[in-house]
């Protein structure tokens, strides 16, 4: 338990929170991010979710400045960047199938005992949980 | 006054770079502590549990001043809550989720702030474009509650009426 990290995961998830609650209270909008991207990449969507897009972006850029060891990248994964592309599919596909991912089911939903956010956490859990132990054994 | 369009756009772009700083900080853009969460079986690190129950109640504030308000700021109801229906599509949907997340430790948002990094953050994203452009021949949007349950809202609060 040497990585464990309690006092920055407890800023950072308190900071992630108040971020959507400025979005909701302000405009009503859910931050939920694949149901932002889902909706960026339709016709005509108004400007706000590449708002917030450019937003997580812009703060990607400032982190790489300021604390570049938050944001390392993806190229360490063991998977090789084709790996990765296919994780994003994966993702990509399965958040907007089961209507939400960590922020929109994780956090929006959850936030407000929604029955169906709370069965989506239990079950992408678990399965990433599922996912890494079988990687791990195939790996020895 | 600007038009709403315009403050609602100044206020996203807000939210979405404290968001991406919150997530640096908690951890979540670094895919190798992620992975060390979802590692039940290695040297498990709990932080992320951490980060889900700092936000959480955090957002929960966030819904009870919608309510007591009866909406947003910029005006327009409080969001309907989608109803409770579990079918194959909310537990094969988060089920692949899951395992993409296990695959690479990377869900959307940190992967959209990853994008900065070039390389395997840009092929993440592009991946994450197509799923969800593809997801559109499978998944449809969940019906909503007709009125937002009573979560402990005084009697005497004026609820939007959800039009």
């Amino acid at each position: 338990m040497d990585h464990f990290t309690p006092a920055t995961a407890l800023a950072g998830g308190g900071l992630i929170g108040l971020a959507a609650s400025l979005l909701i209270v302000t405009t009503g909008r859910c931050a939920g991010v694949s149901g932002i991207v889902d909706g960026a990449l339709r016709r005509d969507s108004p400007a706000w979710r590449w708002a917030f897009l450019g937003g997580l972006v812009a703060g990607g850029a400032l982190l790489r400045v300021v604390a570049p060891a938050m944001v390392p990248g993806l190229a360490g994964s063991a998977l090789g960047p084709m790996g990765v592309a296919v994780a994003g599919v994966v993702v990509g596909f399965g958040a907007r199938v089961g209507g939400g991912c960590t922020s929109g089911h994780g956090i929006i939903g959850n936030s407000r005992l929604s029955p169906r956010s709370v069965v989506a956490t239990i079950t992408f859990m678990a399965a990433g949980f599922a996912t890494v132990a079988v990687l791990r054994s195939l790996r020895g | 006054m600007a038009e709403r369009a315009t403050v609602e756009a100044a206020t996203a772009f807000g939210a979405g770079l404290l968001f991406a700083i919150g997530l640096g900080i908690a951890g979540m853009t670094d895919p190798a502590k992620v992975l060390g969460f979802l590692d039940l079986g290695g040297d498990w690190d709990p932080s992320l549990l951490l980060v889900m129950g700092a936000a959480v109640p955090v957002h929960a504030v966030a819904w009870w001043i919608l309510r007591r308000r009866g909406g947003p700021l910029l005006g327009g109801p409080v969001p309907r809550r989608p109803a409770p229906v579990f079918d194959a599509r909310l537990l094969g949907g988060s089920a692949l989720f899951g395992i993409g997340w296990g695959l690479a430790g990377v869900c959307p948002g940190p992967g959209v702030v990853s994008a900065v990094t070039g390389g395997s953050g840009l092929l993440y994203v592009g991946g994450l474009a197509l799923g969800v452009a593809a997801s559109r021949l499978v998944a449809k949007p969940p019906a909503l509650e007709e009125r937002e349950p009573d979560l402990g809202v005084p009697a005497d609060t004026a609820i939007a009426p959800s039009a």
